[in-house]
């Protein structure tokens, strides 16, 4: 009986979104799925404040409004360009999204993860926490059959191993599957949770009831790399943090702490978050590489799904939907072969791949495939030179001090021309219209 | 398990609902404190429970007695004097052979006896190991209320005891009372509370109580009692200096340096978590939350961080020194004295200079 | 044998935050775990199980989700776990806790044969109290042995038990009989990692779960807000130490540091000093 038990249908490594979406779906259909998770529970090793998209939840679990730990729903989205002193902004917010069903909430993963964990569950799948895999288990022609975890006793069989082990997972390196992840493809992000009672927040956000607001900005707050930063509003707490490509933190001088200490101190930034309790600081890698980065995704045997695929759309700060979809087709794929009684090989698997193509991730991640490598190559100007001169022609423009508003506006296009040429401004709209399109 | 600390929110509902005292509870008088002797030695939580004692009394209007158990009746009114001394207006004396070692068993049974034949409305314990192996058993014998490990206590507007302590860790506190059932019992931390003064000559009445018990009918023995001084393990929660290292000393070698200096100042030496898993120390030298908890008068710390496992076992110590590198280091949060230094270069001149001072102030004296 | 390991569901204190204008504890995503301290418990239980084949059953007291710790227990390698948890519950001080606990455990003992030994964690780091385990032994006639750092001899066949007892100023030898409750010490032992096996075991395993009712209470006055007759009346924030650490900013040599903080502590704690000398009398004259 126990060695009959210890083979499952399927085996999904990872407990985040993108696990949670497969081990579900799979669940659900009635495969019978173990899923192996490193922390101690889905969520703890991530306390952090984060934005679910509802649509790629809601193809999964379309009710989950009525029961999942929500934040506040988002009405208003502020993007930011930011120099030493000041920010321009672009503030949009509507009524509109004050809707029955809402488009996008905050969350707090750690709630969050726990929840979905805890459906994962009620669908049938067996959860192991605390357990990490260490390596997987192939036969004789290189074909995944299992996993081996770091507790003492015997492998784990199954047809297919799903790796929903993150941006940083190691079993699919050390087997082989996926090189190491390249620092340029990677971001680190460091966050903090500031508590604030709800009524400070939406007094301070101008918010009612469950109102959310979402600020993203860049500028020299990055010190020059690529990378942005954000504020999410919870209900009882404010996510702040800051991120940046992990090789421009390996060339700089100054760590990710320092920047967000002083993202925090920037007047834009500090009043918002006055008088608030600190606690958690959390740094975590986002995968930003883009399309160019993602890896080979399945083979025989098995599937790469989530920030493990690189599934991130860096432009837009999608994550987590990219990871629900991802988990939810690969599970769908695995659910077909296994109903057909086919193989899950590299052929049959390819499925999964060609389901991909044709949703908003593939085709979101073939539009973005040169942003990458442009703020790469770029940094300077878009991360510094640019958020300046916006801000600059911005106080020149409002300020009034006897010059007039002619001699203001040449001023102004004095000091672009005088920062970037003509043909280099030209050139980055260009390029810019391009990596868009 | 379950904590006498309810997180309730404390506003409306029953929790401030003030019944009547049963009647048969209306005899209960006067503020008792069970004393703790072992090895023949008084524990000055005992004391310190005295002076708090005599203020409860006094606001009360009430007597304050002290009630003392053991085997030696020429030591147990040497015990009923100190008690005196420090306040008692009476004690209750229990002299049997089966009391000669703390047992629950025996002092349980004596000491709910005592209480049940002379009624106290209010029965004070110090919070140490023996306190709280006795209260606990003594309250649910006589299922009333007990407060576990008080920091402050008062007399209310009308009457009761009014205990505070900490909750979550220090987190919060709270009061709570025993409003309808008699004694109301509390149990209070050693040198949470001063020590009152001594007033030599003091004397007072002393009633002999005759236990009902007989040695043949108690189940436990006691086989065997190592005291600390006789023996090498870590005697950290009882030692008066404790000098802990943590991972900031970079290397087990480094670790000498907190051995050395333990060595000059005649204290127990210790460290974090950390350094239990990598190995330097053993698990009984380990300092804090799921380690050993310190009162000690004077900790100094090196390189340890101050994570709030830390903090909880080391936070009653009347003074603490930290040394580390990171001036934002939590730990400086809840010392006392800090200096930012690394402490493998300033421990060995610590060192020094506390021998040196140490020498002189002999020579002085 | 039997041995039955109470634990308690605990919000980490870690992440503990209070409410900043309530005074409330913060709850909300606050992870919970295993009280510390019962690990110590558990894991010795398991050593006992190792030597004499044991059987073990972990209880634990808590709202429906405390299944989660009592599963953890099952993973570490404990045989059986048992959930007593019924909303007449809620507010228990620790006399309705140890009520409660000990009707489970007499329910426990019918179902599953009378443990020999229970076992409880020195105190619990969210109440802090010490107080269930003694209340647990005084309701069952278990003879009563608190803060214990080792168990000696276990003589299932004379029914005896001989333990290591950390008292005040010292180590107690005691002997007794069973059937015994025993509160472990902490950092008597470490906490084992369960097996593969025990793991996917304890996913699957069923938690048996009871009500007020299915331990047989019939009198629901005697738990919960009113089966404690203690009352909590306040609940505050503990006023914050005025001032972070004094900072001793001492110049030059390392030497001349080291001088300005034995004279910081000195000049703080006089006390101190004279006790320092007379030990170090003891120690080098």
């Amino acid at each position: 009986m126990a060695e009959m038990e210890d083979a499952f249908d399927a085996i999904v490594v990872g407990a985040g979104p993108s696990g949670n979406a497969a081990a579900y779906t799979l669940a659900k259909e009635g495969l019978s799925v173990l899923q192996i998770e490193r922390g101690e529970y889905a969520g703890s090793k991530n306390v952090q404040g984060a934005i679910l998209y509802s649509d790629a939840l809601e193809k999964i679990i379309p009710e989950f409004r009525e029961e999942a730990p929500l934040e506040r729903h988002v009405i208003e989205q502020r993007m930011w360009s930011m120099d030493d002193t000041s920010h321009t902004g672009m503030h949009y917010r509507s009524g509109d999204f004050n809707e029955e069903k809402p488009n996008r909430y905050t969350i707090l993963r750690a709630q969050f993860d726990k929840w979905f964990s805890a459906k994962v569950k009620e669908a049938g799948a067996l959860v192991l926490c605390e357990t990490t895999v260490t390596e997987l288990v192939k036969d004789l022609t290189g074909r995944v059959i299992g996993v081996r975890t770091d507790r003492q006793g015997n492998p784990i069989f199954a047809p297919v191993v799903i790796l929903a082990e993150g941006v940083n997972g190691l079993v699919g390196q050390r087997s082989g599957l996926r090189p190491e992840i390249a620092p340029e493809s990677v971001a680190l992000a460091v966050k903090e949770m500031h508590f604030l009672p709800r009524e400070t927040i939406e007094a301070r956000f101008n918010l009612k009831g469950n109102e959310g607001v979402v600020i993203e900005a860049m500028g020299t707050i990055t010190r020059g790399m690529t990378g942005t930063g954000f504020l999410y509003t919870n209900e009882e707490s404010i996510s702040v943090g800051i991120g940046c490509i992990v090789s421009d933190f390996a060339q700089g001088e100054v760590t990710p702490a320092e920047l967000l200490e002083a993202f925090k101190a920037h007047p834009s930034i500090a009043p918002l978050l006055e008088g608030s309790e600190v606690k958690e600081y959390a740094a975590h890698l986002i995968p930003e590489g883009g399309y160019k980065a993602i890896p080979q995704l399945t083979g025989d045997g098995w599937i790469v799904v989530g920030d493990a695929g690189q599934f991130v759309n860096a432009v837009h700060r999608e994550g987590s939907n990219l990871a629900m979809t991802t988990g939810r087709i690969a599970a769908e794929t695995v659910v077909a072969l296994h109903r057909k009684g086919e193989a899950m090989d590299g052929y049959t698997l390819k499925e999964y791949e060609r389901r991909l193509e044709a949703t908003f991730v593939m085709k979101d991640l073939k539009k973005y495939k040169g942003i990458p490598g442009l703020l790469d190559a770029n940094k300077a100007t878009f991360f510094g030179t640019y958020p300046r001169l916006f801000s600059q022609a911005m106080q020149t423009w409002f300020r009034v001090d006897g010059v007039d508003k002619k001699t203001k506006e040449k001023a102004i296009l004095k000091s672009f021309r005088d920062s970037r040429s003509l043909r280099g401004l030209l050139g980055d709209a260009w390029r810019v219209a391009r990596a868009w399109r | 398990m379950a904590d006498a600390a309810k997180p309730a929110p404390a506003k409306g509902g029953r929790a401030n609902t003030k019944r009547e005292l049963p009647e048969h509870f209306k005899a209960y008088k006067h503020v008792w404190v069970a004393v703790e002797i072992e090895h023949g030695a008084v524990h000055s939580v005992s004391f310190e429970l005295l002076g708090e004692g005599r203020k409860l009394a006094d606001k009360r209007g009430v007597d304050l007695a002290a009630v003392v158990m053991g085997d030696d009746r020429e030591a147990l009114g040497k015990a009923a004097q100190d008690c005196f001394e420090y306040g008692a207006d009476c004690v209750y004396i229990a002299c049997d052979p089966a009391l000669k070692h703390y047992r629950n068993e025996t002092s349980t049974q004596v000491l709910t006896d005592i209480v049940n034949t002379y009624q106290p409305e209010i029965l004070l314990l110090g919070a140490t190991n023996l306190g709280r192996d006795l209260a606990g058993s003594v309250a649910t014998t006589l299922k009333t209320g007990l407060t576990a490990d008080s920091t402050e206590l008062a007399i209310d507007e009308d009457g009761s005891l009014a205990a505070t302590r900490p909750t979550f860790g220090g987190s919060l506190l709270c009061t709570i009372f025993t409003l309808n059932f008699r004694p109301q019992m509390a149990t209070v931390r050693p040198r949470v509370m001063a020590m009152p003064e001594r007033e030599e000559g003091r004397t007072g009445r002393i009633v002999e109580f005759t236990p009902n018990i007989a040695e043949d009918d108690v189940v436990t023995k006691v086989l065997d009692f190592i005291a600390d001084r006789d023996s090498d393990t870590a005697a950290l929660p009882y030692a008066d200096v404790v000098v802990a290292g943590g991972r900031g000393l970079g290397s087990v070698e480094n670790f000498q340096l907190v051995k050395e200096l333990a060595q000059v100042l005649g204290a127990e030496y210790g460290g974090s978590r950390p350094l239990v898993q990598k190995g330097w120390i053993t698990s009984d030298r380990q300092i804090g939350q799921t380690g050993k908890t310190i009162r000690p008068r004077l900790y100094i710390a090196a390189g340890i961080s101050g994570a709030i496992q830390h903090r909880v076992g080391v936070e009653g110590a009347d003074l603490i020194l930290a040394i580390n590198t990171d001036p934002r280091a939590p730990i400086f949060e809840f010392a006392h004295l800090g200096i930012v230094a690394d402490a493998v270069t300033l421990l060995p001149a610590l060192t020094q200079a506390f021998a040196r001072r140490l020498r002189v102030t002999r020579m002085a004296s | 044998m039997h041995i039955v390991v109470c634990i308690k569901q605990v919000p980490d204190s870690a992440q503990i935050r209070v409410h900043p204008v309530t005074n409330t504890i913060m709850r909300q995503g606050v992870p919970t775990i295993i009280n510390p301290y019962d690990l110590f418990a558990l894991e010795e239980a398991l050593r006992l199980k190792d030597r004499l084949g044991a059987s073990v059953t972990a209880l634990c007291m808590g709202p429906p989700t405390a299944s989660e710790s009592l599963r953890k227990a099952l993973t570490f390698g404990a045989d059986r776990a048992v959930l007593l948890t019924d909303r007449y519950f809620a507010g228990s001080d620790t006399l309705a806790t140890s009520y409660a606990l000990s009707m489970a455990l007499t329910k426990i003992g019918e179902e599953f044969g009378t443990p020999e030994i229970v076992f409880t964690g020195k105190q619990t780091i969210d109440g802090d109290t010490a107080q269930v385990g003694p209340g647990i032994a005084s309701r069952l006639k278990l003879n009563q042995l608190t803060y214990i750092s080792k168990i000696v001899v276990t003589d299932l066949e004379a029914g005896r038990i001989t333990v290591e007892r950390r008292a005040e100023t010292g180590t107690q030898v005691l002997a007794t009989k069973l059937p015994v409750l025993i509160t472990m010490l902490e950092a008597t032992n470490e906490m084992r990692r369960g097996t593969i096996a025990q793991a996917l075991e304890a996913a699957r395993a069923e938690i048996i779960t009871w009500n007020a009712a299915d331990v047989g209470i019939e009198d629901l006055t005697r738990c919960g807000l009113r089966g404690s007759p203690t009352i909590v009346k306040k609940v505050f924030a503990p006023t914050a130490r005025s001032e972070a650490a004094e900072m001793i900013a001492a110049e030059g040599t390392m030497d001349a540091k080291a001088r300005a903080v034995v004279d910081a502590i000195f000049g703080r704690a006089p006390g101190v000093e004279d006790d320092l000398t007379a030990r170090a009398l003891h120690h080098y004259v």
